[in-house]
């Protein structure tokens, strides 16, 4: 029987250090795969690390992640890393950071929210806190969500 | 030196077509439709920069701006947007303010200002009382007091309605239904936004006059043992006074039923700010020790059992007897309308100020006014 493995990728990137079991959420924050996606996903999970026991992993053939999807993965998985690769090289290493502030990232839950009618505004959060537990503010509200991963957009 | 500096500082126009040495901070307030000031951490000397106007300022200019603390074209949303500082100026203007809101002198100080109302939804003490402020200071009024009529009943989003009104009028005075509302105003209006009610969410000036009514009635807000009463979950505008009232080093009790005490992200805020507020069922058990106490409104609707609504609000009625068991100078504040909380006995008593407090609304707005559009300084 041929044997299916997790093989390196040529070019793309790899997301590393998911806390285990959110490979899937990270996938569906990136929104991936979309209709037209043509690259090869492959979602690993519950993968023993020597460092923190037990993480997920993502890669995305033919895909660099660009800083705006890289700041939405670390609403949920703040310790992960992006690595980018080209020809099988990591050209670029570096952990997520959140931003100070998230624009069209986490929409309010807040239905009274003027961020929820048909002004002409994108929803805006101010990060209130980095480390975990994230704390966001709405920009126009002020309230907090409680349950950030159910409000990313 | 000045000249110099003047010199190789870039004009709108070069920010514009992006010649010179343009920063990202002054393309950033270029962006912006009013003057704003960005402080840069380097030590290298900058420029404010006015982009409708295209003037520019030198670094003296900007803390003669800070210290004078200019709250000229200021947008007054939230009360958090005022430091401690800021709020006490204001308070300081309002009081100078009294004489002219009581009509004892005359005014001329905002002649030829326009005042825009945008009254999206019906108040009574808060329109009339911009309106007072305005007319007392010889500016003049335009607005309307509900969307009947208007292009909002066509579907005209705020943004579009504040972008005509901003062209109007000097400043514009809004209340919505929609949480935040006044945040998105101040983003698309060219002139400076107060709110006056935004939903379930803040009202600033009211907050100010609170302020104002407890400083004036009391000598000082720090230090005062401030009991807040009734329901402190829902009502937003008591959160912002908790907060504010922490910063400002008050003492507070809170006084509700357990299912609408004061939320906990809040307590942890006055926490942050150096209050720890102290948490109560009875009032009966507290009301020795306070120097005020400010009543709110329980609303009926939170109760499904009608039964449970009169048993609560039993408890938390103030009357001649309640108040015979507090300090001679406490005062009692309320927001208005009262329904049932207070008894009519208490109006005549020396410890009710709500009618003072609801009058303190015209010199607070009247000195928000004066600052904002640059009637005083």
């Amino acid at each position: 029987m041929k044997e299916l493995k997790i093989q390196p990728i040529k070019n793309g990137s790899v997301i590393d250090h998911i806390p285990p079991g959110k490979a899937l959420k990270v996938l569906r924050i990136l929104s991936l795969p979309k209709k037209d996606t043509t690259s090869i996903i492959s979602a690993v999970m519950n993968v023993p690390s020597e460092t923190v026991g037990k993480k997920d992993i993502v890669k995305i053939e033919d895909k660099e992640l660009d800083p705006d999807e890289s700041d939405k993965v670390a609403l949920i998985a703040p310790h992960a890393t992006v690595n980018i690769i080209r020809d099988y090289e990591v050209i670029e290493k570096h952990a997520l950071s959140i931003p100070n502030e998230l624009v069209n990232i986490v929409k309010c839950p807040n239905p009274s929210c003027i961020s929820n009618s048909n002004e002409p505004i994108s929803p805006r959060f101010k990060v209130i806190s980095k480390r975990p537990p994230i704390k966001l503010r709405c920009y126009y509200c002020e309230r907090e969500p409680a349950d950030i991963e159910a409000q990313i957009i | 030196m000045l000249k110099d500096f003047n010199k190789e500082c870039p004009t709108v126009n070069d920010i514009a077509s992006k010649k010179g040495p343009v920063d990202q901070w002054q393309i950033a307030a270029f962006a912006r439709r009013r003057p704003r000031v960005q402080i840069p951490t380097g030590p290298h000397l900058f420029c404010i920069v006015f982009p409708r106007e295209g003037k520019r300022k030198d670094i003296n200019t900007l803390f003669a701006f800070r210290n004078s603390m200019n709250l000229i074209n200021k947008d007054v949303v939230s009360i958090k947007d005022f430091s401690n500082k800021e709020i006490g100026h204001v308070l300081n203007v309002a009081e100078k303010m009294i004489p002219v809101a009581q009509g004892a002198k005359k005014s001329e100080m905002l002649k030829g200002k326009l005042l825009a109302n945008l009254f999206f939804e019906p108040s009574t003490r808060t329109r009339l009382s911009f309106e007072t402020a305005m007319k007392r200071l010889g500016g003049k009024v335009i607005g309307f007091d509900s969307s009947k009529g208007t292009s909002i009943e066509k579907g005209e989003n705020i943004a579009d309605t504040v972008r005509v009104v901003s062209g109007y009028s000097d400043l514009i005075v809004i209340r919505h239904p929609y949480e935040g509302s006044a945040r998105l105003a101040a983003e698309f209006s060219k002139v400076p936004i107060i709110n006056a009610g935004d939903g379930a969410g803040r009202h600033p000036t009211q907050c100010l006059l609170d302020l104002f009514t407890i400083r004036k009635e009391k000598g000082a807000i720090e230090n005062q043992h401030v009991g807040l009463l009734g329901d402190l979950k829902y009502g937003r505008t008591t959160h912002s006074l908790a907060s504010v009232l922490a910063r400002m080093g008050a003492k507070l009790t809170c006084i509700a039923p357990q299912e609408l005490q004061l939320p906990k992200e809040i307590i942890e805020e006055c926490q942050e700010r150096g209050t720890e507020p102290k948490l109560m069922n009875r009032l009966e058990d507290e009301i020795k020790n306070l120097d005020v106490l400010y009543v709110t409104r329980i609303q009926k609707e939170r109760f499904p059992d009608p039964a449970e609504y009169k048993r609560i609000m039993s408890y938390y009625r103030i009357d001649k007897e309640v108040l015979g068991r507090g300090k001679k100078d406490l005062i009692v504040m309320h927001p208005l309308p009262r329904i049932t909380e207070i008894a009519s006995e208490v109006d005549s008593l020396p410890q009710a100020v709500y009618f003072k407090q609801a009058f303190n609304g015209v010199p607070v707005r009247m000195a928000l006014l004066a600052l904002i559009l640059g009637g005083i300084k």
